[in-house]
């Protein structure tokens, strides 16, 4: 955060004591003190994924839905999308969410179901599209392999995180780079196989960075059914709605701050003692 | 004639026939429905022209008559899994008819369960591998899904001597003349093994190097 009295890039000898840190934590931050009561009240998540159903019983209202879509030209556009849902996925994702955060917002962006030829364009337009929404969360389950969209979803990520959108997207354990969970701006997230919905762990190696539940997850799903999952898919919206309960309770914590806090309330650090 | 065109020319004639990669990629979703113990197992490949996947190799369920079915990327869990690249597992699929339905649509048998992995190559995603029905609370889902990506390993390598094989003929096909006469010789060459065929292709790429 820079100021009229502040030095943007660095930090001089006598100004360290002007910059005040507007959230200090009671020692070492617990569960009780991140998110105990916290219902997401007033958070923003955003779901970038194949659409959500909006009155799915287990999601419920979705405030905003747009679609991004191809022009005849090979541009890509933001146009309103009806809420509804593709293929299932971004609405499995957003009952988690509301599952976890009852209260947050749920917003989805579109950015599948056009198959798969420019389908990292329509990535790459629905974050950039979710980071001027300025979202307070956005959940990503899915990623590219594409490296010529590497720097700019890097990019991307890095505005997020300077504007105090938490991204969250899903890891994978193939033999591929892909993107853009690997950014450490990012929140990376894959599974674990513990029926408890608010049991995380912090990864000591990353780039995964946090295991979340993602086996055997009652999801909701087209047509306002549900179907059992397993996959990262999964895991990521737990962390995405985490992070909303957290914010809700705290919303001066920068991505950074609710990272750590994050790790030190992961379940292997005692978070859930 | 350009040295790309000579160059494919041979690759087309020591890349192997399409019955062998189609047998490669047959035996791999055979063991994988083995190992899984599950009713079928299937590979489609990624049409880019066409914006497709299609179905390449199928073992169990559908056997007969699905290879070369094609639906468009967009549909469904295989376009998901596909576009996203993220492997996935999901039950109680028939729970949903529509979805269902949609499923078979697309695959001509109604799984309740299914697990599906992208086949990534370096930087592009080339298909996917389903596996279809395998037996209820046997094993470890973490652990199904390590040994699905193992799988996926092996078949996206597959599927990617495949395509290059294909790009390969298909510039081969568009050629008129020595290209093709030079990758029909090369493959023989290739096929008989012996010091001397060797020996002759080693002298067939120094005088293309020197070209």
């Amino acid at each position: 955060m820079s100021g009229p009295h502040l030095p943007a890039w660095s930090l001089t000898a006598n100004a360290a004591e002007a910059l005040a840190v507007p959230a200090p934590w009671p020692g070492a931050p617990s569960r009780e003190w991140a998110l105990d009561g916290s219902t997401g009240k007033g958070v923003r998540v955003c779901i970038l994924d194949s659409g959500v159903e909006g009155g799915h019983p287990l999601v419920g209202e979705v405030q905003s839905s747009v679609a991004i879509v191809t022009r005849e030209d090979g541009e890509t556009e933001v146009v309103p999308d009806e809420a509804k849902d593709v293929c299932g996925h971004g609405t499995a994702c957003a009952g988690i969410v509301r599952m976890l955060a009852p209260e947050c917002e749920i917003h989805s962006v579109r950015v599948l179901g056009e198959g798969m030829t420019g389908s990292g364009e329509l990535i790459l337009s629905g974050l950039r599209h979710a980071v001027e929404q300025g979202f307070d969360v956005i959940n990503m389950s899915l990623s590219t392999t594409k490296r010529r969209f590497a720097e700019v979803l890097h990019d991307l990520a890095d505005t997020a995180y300077f504007q105090r959108t938490v991204l969250v997207a899903s890891a994978h354990n193939l033999p591929v780079e892909s993107y853009p969970w690997r950014f450490s701006s990012v929140i990376s997230v894959g599974s674990h196989e513990a029926a408890d919905s608010l049991v995380w762990y912090a990864n000591p190696s990353p780039p995964v960075e946090l295991f979340a539940r993602g086996v055997d997850v009652e999801v909701a799903w087209l047509h306002g059914s549900t179907l059992r999952c397993s996959g990262n898919s999964f895991a990521a919206p737990h962390v995405a709605a985490i992070a909303a309960l957290v914010l809700a309770k705290h919303p001066e914590l920068t991505p950074f701050q609710l990272k750590s806090v994050l790790y030190a309330t992961a379940s292997n650090a005692g978070g859930d003692a | 004639m350009t040295d790309d065109r000579l160059l494919a020319a041979a690759a087309a004639g020591s890349l192997g026939s399409e019955a062998e990669h189609r047998a490669l990629l047959q035996g791999i979703v055979e063991v994988a429905r083995a190992i899984f113990g599950s009713q079928a197992a299937s590979i489609f490949l990624y049409d880019d022209e066409a914006d497709e996947l299609v179905f390449e190799a199928v073992s169990g369920e559908g056997e007969g008559d699905l290879v070369g079915r094609r639906f468009p990327s967009s549909v469904g869990i295989a376009g998901w899994v596909l576009v996203t690249r993220q492997q996935l597992v999901l039950d109680d699929a028939r729970s949903d008819e529509r979805f269902g339905r949609g499923v078979a649509e697309s695959t001509g048998y109604v799984p309740n369960k299914i697990l599906a992995v992208p086949l990534l190559h370096e930087e592009d995603a080339l298909g996917v591998l389903e596996v279809l029905d395998p037996p209820a609370g046997m094993r470890d889902p973490l652990a199904d899904m390590e040994l699905l990506s193992l799988f996926a390993g092996q078949a996206a390598a597959a599927l990617a001597l495949l395509r290059r094989a294909r790009r390969a003929r298909a510039v081969l096909d568009e050629a008129e003349g020595t290209p093709a006469l030079v990758a029909r010789v090369a493959g023989l060459l290739e096929r008989r093994d012996d010091q001397k065929a060797r020996k002759l292709l080693e002298a067939l790429a120094e005088v293309l190097e020197t070209r």
